[in-house]
């Protein structure tokens, strides 16, 4: 089961913000208001890349009142695998592409005191719609953002001006590093800290936290991880006898998706545990990339998640 | 049998990293207490940052004077839990995250220092309990939705409005007490015996 | 369709009763001649059938200003039957949305939404509400949005925050449950609050369905049927109230179990909420009496079988072990043992 009804949209605006990401606003094709989402929700935006289909990720980072229009702002990566790039290149105004209902994983916990949010690059985007969520609401908040360059810092001047206490900004161009533990002793009990950019920033800030003694139900990250590349392998479905050539840039997920099949998905991610899928049988070694399965079922190889692992080897057989 | 999942599960002390550490203990809780101290690997360091509060237990036992000699950076003896529950409350306000908290002794120590740790905003998930001593159990009758302290039987009488009721092992953390249920409500009068269950 | 609504009690002198039309369309719980525990979700969405309790989003019948009657008087009785914890203040506003839209579009004649902006205008003609208030503001209503639009909707509802691997009972009106308690459950997690549940532990009954909950999306509910007895057509079968409803049980005799006994059927749903993420779940009870449900050949047959053949840990579980022999007795003199068709629909006559 996947994120609900699709809502088809239309881009009414896309706007660079520096040289590597860029903000795109849509409005629905059929005039109705979208839904009113909460903080932290993203949305999977469905594009047909000339013939292939994407599905990538996005937070909303828009006002979750703002039901007129959705915004995501999308950081470009010449490395990856062209989700990033044909929205950068080849998306304008009047292009149709179609919207998952918001989904959230990574939502506020509204039972907490403070709100304390760290955030790295283009990890920005989720806290920019949290931000908004605490203000309607009344609630406190602090965010630590920390980028290359100030040029790099999408949004940095927007949120020094509006929330200017709330709000210190740390850029690396000039050295300016988040004295992490100095920050963490501070808070008072019932602070939620909510951390999200990239990998080993976010690794950094879990260990830190743990290690001065937060406990684990106040500590909320998000990361996107996008499907690695790799070597083509086959994939056999035994319950649909179908079987499938998963290509070097394609994920084993959207190779079952092209063939026809809809299996369930929720965040592409690795994180929600949505797709996973039992192993029948495989030749080669299965390279698990999520953060779902536990240590023992990743050894065990009778599970894998599709949205972002792949095998070493020729071939594998799913229950699908 | 396995006990049902809404009955809460204590298990040892042990020192976990922290800034701060809040300990409360009454009855023979104080046994949890000592072994907790003994077991860190800086008992120097763990004692100048913890602050302790213990009240005697169920039927008054009284082991205040042990705990007093370990020697805490900050020792409280209070004479009872509903007595120290204010200080109990400033201490959890004033605290920052990193703030370890242990409880010991009866079960209605645990949970009503538990519910007001919750308050506090500190997840229940991550305060250590260690069951010690009386058994006693705090009942929240159904009905009228009085507490009655320290049943030993079932069934037992509600303190407040007199029905009489049996014991479930279904407990609230946000009453801090099982749940009381009329034993004779579809036979009136059909009461069993009281067993002692809860010593 | 048209409803004329009922003036009856669902107390004292018990006046209520089903008109045919409300029988046949009443929620029969059992597709075989069997019951064992299922995690028997499918989407919530209309079936097709005219005028079964499956069409709309949340179901209106003749019974509608009874039964929020009542729920006035046990509110007004215990008020600690409707309880929100601080942060589920916003979970009610969604709820409030959720049914107001709902209702406004599926009886138009019955309801009316008008929104400017925040300001929103609710009418509802049967109860004779009339009012205007500011979505997301409290002080513009006579009391939360929980309890405000739920006072006036028929069904039991529980707002569950979804953190930490679970979902958490942190909101809910009850006043029409099978016998439990929400002031001693609020603020329990799903498998806690679930514990007293016999059997279905072990099945990984519980497992399956949290993490089936937890994926639930907003714009895609879902539903469920559940069900159990209940002597007399009361629907305030609390704990809390126990002592006085207790003694019915051991009251019946041959003669009264036909008009007495009631099959009640909770027809649940679940609804991804979106500005605070929180799964609604609405309890929505059904009362028929089983004299009324012999009325149905198929229903009567089946019932019987199942009551007959249910393990005595469900029955004892569900109240009626005491009973069982009483209700198989009466259930048996309408099964000629001919066979039954799958599925809870009657057959056509």
């Amino acid at each position: 089961m996947s994120g609900g009804t699709p809502i088809p949209v239309v881009v009414s605006e896309v706007t660079p913000l520096n040289d590597l990401v860029t903000r795109f606003r849509f409005r629905r094709r059929d005039g109705l208001p979208f839904p009113a989402f909460s903080g932290g929700a993203h949305t999977v935006v469905e594009m047909d890349d000339h013939g292939t289909r994407r599905r990538n990720p996005y937070s909303l980072m828009g006002d979750p009142a703002d039901t007129a229009a959705y915004s995501i702002s999308v950081r470009r990566d010449d490395a990856g695998r062209g989700g990033s790039l044909y929205l950068h290149r080849h998306v304008r105004p009047g292009s149709e592409l179609v919207l998952s209902h918001p989904v959230n994983l990574f939502p506020l916990d509204l039972r907490a005191r403070k709100h304390l949010f760290i955030a790295g690059g283009i990890g920005i985007t989720p806290f920019l719609a949290m931000i908004h969520q605490c203000l309607r609401l009344g609630l406190r908040f602090e965010l630590h953002y920390t980028a290359r360059t100030r040029a790099l810092g999408a949004y940095m001047d927007d949120l020094e001006r509006q929330h200017g206490r709330n709000v210190r900004l740390y850029l690396d161009d000039q050295d300016q590093r988040l004295d992490l533990s100095g920050l963490l002793a501070r808070q008072p009990l019932g602070t939620a800290l909510y951390v999200c950019g990239p990998k080993p920033m976010i690794a950094w800030v879990l260990a830190t936290a743990r290690d001065m003694g937060w406990p684990e139900a106040a500590l909320h990250s998000e990361e996107f991880l996008a499907p690695p590349t790799g070597a083509p392998f086959r994939a056999s479905l035994a319950r649909s006898g179908i079987g499938v050539t998963v290509g070097p840039h394609q994920s084993l997920l959207e190779a079952i998706e092209a063939a026809g099949l809809d299996p369930p998905y929720l965040c592409r991610g690795g994180a929600c545990g949505q797709c996973e899928t039992d192993v029948l049988a495989c030749e080669g070694r299965i390279l698990h990339n999520d953060h779902w399965l536990t240590d023992a079922q990743k050894a065990s190889g009778t599970k894998i998640m599709p949205c972002v692992s792949r095998i070493e080897g020729p071939s594998i057989t799913l229950d699908r | 049998m396995e006990p049902i999942l809404s009955r809460p599960r204590y298990g040892k002390l042990a020192p976990a990293k922290g800034r701060a550490h809040l300990a409360m203990a009454d009855g023979e809780g104080a046994g949890a207490l000592l072994d907790l101290v003994a077991q860190a690997p800086d008992r120097a360091g763990f004692l100048a940052a913890l602050h302790v509060i213990y009240v005697p237990g169920p039927g008054g036992l009284d082991r205040g004077e042990e705990v007093s000699r370990l020697g805490a950076a900050l020792c409280h003896r209070a004479p009872s839990l509903a007595a120290t529950l204010p200080r109990l409350r400033k201490v959890l306000a004033d605290a920052h995250m990193g703030t370890q908290v242990y409880l010991a002794g009866s079960e209605g120590l645990i949970g009503q220092a538990l519910r007001e740790a919750m308050e506090a905003g500190l997840p229940f998930s991550a305060v250590q309990t260690e069951q010690r001593g009386s058994l006693a159990r705090r009942v929240q009758c159904v009905h009228c939705k009085g507490v009655t302290e320290e049943v030993v039987t079932d069934p037992f009488r509600c303190s407040h409005c007199g029905l009489h009721l049996f014991v479930r092992d279904h407990y609230s953390r946000r009453l801090a007490a099982f749940q009381g249920v009329n034993i004779d409500a579809e036979e009136p009068g059909q009461v069993p015996l009281p067993v002692v269950r809860f010593a | 369709m048209s409803l004329d609504f009922r003036d009856e009690t669902f107390r004292g002198d018990f006046t209520f009763s089903n008109s045919p039309e409300a029988v046949r369309r009443f929620p029969f719980p059992f597709d075989r001649d069997a019951y064992m525990y299922a995690v028997n979700i499918e989407r919530h969405v209309p079936t097709g059938r005219e005028g079964s309790v499956f069409e709309h989003a949340f179901d209106v019948d003749e019974h509608y200003v009874s039964e929020m009657r009542d729920r006035a008087l046990v509110l007004a009785e215990d008020p600690l039957r409707c309880q929100s914890l601080p942060h589920m203040a916003l979970a009610g506003w969604d709820l409030l949305e959720l049914i107001m839209e709902s209702k406004a579009r599926d009886y138009p004649d019955l309801f009316s939404l008008t929104k400017d902006g925040d300001r929103w205008h609710w009418v509802n003609r049967p109860l004779n509400v009339d009012d205007r208030f500011t979505f997301l503001d409290e002080a513009t209503l006579p009391c939360g949005p929980l309890e405000y639009i739920t006072r006036q909707t028929q069904g039991d509802f529980t707002l569950q925050d979804q953190r930490e691997d679970s979902l958490w009972l942190d909101a809910g009106i009850v006043t029409t449950q099978a016998d439990w308690s929400l002031d001693f459950d609020l603020g329990m997690k799903f498998h806690e609050w679930h514990a007293p549940v016999p059997v279905a532990h072990q099945l990984g009954v519980f497992d399956r369905a949290l993490k089936f909950l937890m994926s639930i999306q907003h714009g895609q509910p879902y539903r469920r049927l559940n069900w159990t007895l209940t002597v007399d057509p009361l629907l305030d079968t609390s704990p809390e109230n126990y002592p006085k409803w207790g003694p019915s049980r051991a009251s019946l005799t041959p003669e009264t179990v036909g008009r007495r006994m009631h099959l009640r059927v909770e027809l649940q749903s679940f609804w991804r909420l979106p500005r605070s993420n929180a799964l609604a779940f609405p309890i929505r009870a059904y009362l028929c009496s089983f004299e009324d449900i012999v009325s149905v050949p198929k229903w009567g047959r089946r019932l019987h079988r199942v009551l007959r053949d249910i393990p005595e840990e469900l029955a004892t579980y569900k109240g009626f072990a005491r009973n069982r022999g009483l209700l198989v007795d009466y259930l048996a003199a309408f099964d000629d043992g001919q066979p039954t068709s799958p599925g809870i629909w009657p057959d056509d006559p």
